[in-house]
């Protein structure tokens, strides 16, 4: 972690926007796939592959790199395209999303593209294989100054495995593993607090002996800080509950658990008929929510 | 009406070949029987683990909510909760994708549901290749084989919308545990409303022309069935007299049925959306290979996981599609 500048902020929010307009031109190409999770966790990924991450991503099998653990795989077209502007493979490839013969599979393949540290999709073993992961680093060298970071959705901590993960990295001490929950409150059919209540979900990871951190997840110096912190705990591992909002960045999406699972163009139309979703979400976008005139991009 | 509809059974639907032919997801069959069942028997629960929506239990759930229950992702649970259901004199039905349920709780339907006997109903939607552009993560092609392998698991696999209809309303009757898999994909409407369903059942629904010398016996499992019966009617167009059995229930298998089209076609051709290896083709060899051995292809996919695409490049990939059973019938009568 390093102290961000004001203007080293302004870049990121804005590399984190191009990136959701990426996300969008994505899931319009392919015509399914997830809305909600990817772009609640645009600032996130940005921050972790522009800023955290210790990775190169022209050589992506490098020894020394941090591990991300993607634990919640439908999220992917933000994996995917936070990669892309990165430097992992060109961003026109962004377009083959979920099509026959893509490396970008609807659901990440850790075979078929370089940079996947696991594949995903079946949720609730990611925290699992990270702990494996931090585990195999302690015994290969104890003074590693790797971190491995595991990304989760909220409603996928119903899954059991979840638990009995965070059972063994507390006993384990793992203090190079950092879970970041995506904490938007919502998951396919319905809001979390209605399909299955997570609440106190901070004493319950407290009780599991995690480090235990709660921030805003599109406040880039909070999630900058609070992954430095947690970088610095050294007796236990560390959770961020990252609180999101559902499609962060279109309004007229936000919040509405129904875009977990569509793309612009089959999604609820309430505020916008599906024949427009796409360009309204682009729209949206580029002129961050109508905030700033732009000319008109039809 | 052309020729080959004289070849289909009375009670298949007489549009099947023509390309307006209706199309529907066989689970919302499920989910209008479910409800159905719910209304005949009120011992019927149902539960799902977040896929309320897309397994269509949806319908029973707003008709009874006080008899569904949402467990959240918890595909492990599910199997067990519904067990303890049963174990109080319910009827669970618990529904989820095929790949997480059964899929994931594999060991936890082995003990809690068919070692102790549970009358509980399995519901694994979006199985098979056709799930598409969510990949190979989320395409169950060996639920068959694992669900198959536990002594007293009945195994369901219904053509179309109005068979997986029937069929929940059979499993809600019949006492013991059932696996049913369900496919996600619009497919074409195959038999009518009034067709016959019985558990243990395998049913012809295109009968070769006897014109021909050379035949073939296609038997099929699930929503490929569509594909099998275009390619039967492709085969007798072309000389070749193809018959095409529909194996609804792939356990137990209706032996009588499959030792007759043994001895009635020079080879057998069996098509499923499943690996080759341990679903409906190994069933059929296992039995043929005891009683009357014969030349069966297992026509499915091949030792490999899927991957993203259409169901139509899928099915066309992996050798399930219509054209792909024909010249593997062609090639393997030579
Ligand atoms: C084991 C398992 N069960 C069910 C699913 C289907 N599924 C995919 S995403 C999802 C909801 C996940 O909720 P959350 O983690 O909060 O993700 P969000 O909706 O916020 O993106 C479910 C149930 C799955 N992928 N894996
Ligand atoms: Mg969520």
């Amino acid at each position: 972690m390093h102290y961000l500048t004001d203007e080293d902020v302004r870049s990121l929010e804005l590399k984190a926007n191009e990136i959701r307009q990426s996300v969008i031109e994505m899931l319009v190409e392919a015509g399914s796939g997830h809305t909600a999770g990817p772009l609640g966790m645009a600032d996130i990924f940005t921050l972790l592959y522009f800023e955290i991450l210790r990775h190169n991503p022209k050589d992506p099998f490098w020894e020394d790199r941090d591990r991300l653990i993607l634990s919640n795989g439908h999220i992917c077209p933000i994996l995917y395209a936070v990669m892309a502007h990165s430097g992992y493979f060109p961003v026109s490839e962004l377009l083959t999303l979920r099509k026959f013969g893509s490396r970008l599979q609807g659901h990440p393949h850790k075979e078929t593209l370089p940079g996947i540290e696991t594949s995903s999709g079946p949720l609730g073993s990611g925290v699992s294989q990270a702990v494996g992961m931090a585990l195999a680093e302690r015994i290969n060298n104890p003074y590693s100054s790797k971190y491995f970071y595991c990304l989760t959705g909220d409603g996928e901590l119903d899954c059991g495995q979840i638990w009995e993960a965070m059972m063994l990295g507390g006993k384990e001490k793992l203090h190079n593993l950092i879970v970041i929950v995506d904490r938007n409150g919502i998951q396919i059919d319905g809001y979390t607090k209605d399909v299955m209540p997570l609440e106190p979900l901070r004493e319950k990871f407290e009780s599991f002996n995690w480090d235990v951190q709660e921030v805003d997840g599109h406040n880039i110096r909070s999630i900058n800080d609070a992954i430095g912190k947690a970088q610095a705990v050294y007796s236990q591992p560390s959770i961020i509950i990252a609180h999101t909002i559902p499609s962060k960045g279109i309004d007229v999406f936000e919040r509405d658990f129904r875009w977990h699972g569509n793309p612009p163009g089959l999604g609820p139309e309430d505020f916008v008929k599906k024949s427009e979703q796409a360009a309204v979400a682009l729209k949206k976008l580029r002129t961050l929510n109508g905030y700033i005139n732009t000319h008109e991009y039809e | 009406m052309n020729m080959s509809n004289t070849l289909l059974a009375q009670h298949v639907n007489p549009n099947l070949f023509n390309s307006d032919v209706e199309t529907a997801p066989n689970r919302n069959g499920y989910g209008n029987g479910l409800k159905e069942a719910g209304e005949l028997d009120e011992r019927v629960v149902a539960l799902s683990a977040d896929l309320v929506g897309s397994t269509k239990t949806n319908i029973f759930a707003e008709a009874f909510p006080q008899r569904f229950i949402q467990v959240g992702i918890g595909e492990q649970s599910l199997a067990s909760v519904a067990s303890g259901m049963a174990a109080m004199g319910k009827i669970p039905f618990i529904a989820s994708y095929a790949m997480f349920s059964p899929g994931r709780s594999w060991e936890q339907v082995r003990t809690t549901i068919a070692y102790n006997g549970s009358n509980v109903k399995i519901i694994g939607a979006h199985s098979g290749i056709s799930v598409g552009p969510d990949g190979a993560t989320h395409q169950a092609i060996e639920d068959i084989a694992i669900m198959r392998v536990i002594p007293r698991m009945v195994v369901i696999a219904p053509c179309d919308v109005h068979e997986a209809e029937r069929a929940t309303l059979a499993i809600a009757k019949y006492v013991g545990p059932v696996y049913m898999r369900l496919a996600r994909e619009n497919t074409p409407v195959i038999t009518t409303i009034g067709s016959p369903f019985e558990i243990g059942k395998a049913d012809i629904y295109l009968t070769r022309d006897k014109a021909h010398k050379k035949t073939v016996g296609i038997i099929s499992t699930g929503t490929v069935t569509y594909q099998a019966l275009v390619a039967g009617r492709t085969l007798n167009e072309k000389g070749i007299g193809a018959s095409v059995m529909h194996m609804a229930t792939i356990k137990p298998l209706d032996k009588a049925a499959v030792l007759a089209f043994a001895q009635e076609h020079d080879v057998i051709v069996t098509v499923e959306e499943h690996q080759r290896m341990g679903g409906l083709g190994s069933s059929v060899s296992e039995y043929l290979s005891e009683v009357f051995p014969k030349k069966i292809l297992r026509m499915g996919v091949d030792d490999v996981f899927g991957q993203s695409g259409t169901p139509e490049e899928l099915l066309a990939h992996y050798k399930i599609d219509n054209a792909s059973i024909v010249e593997g019938a062609q090639k393997f009568l030579q």
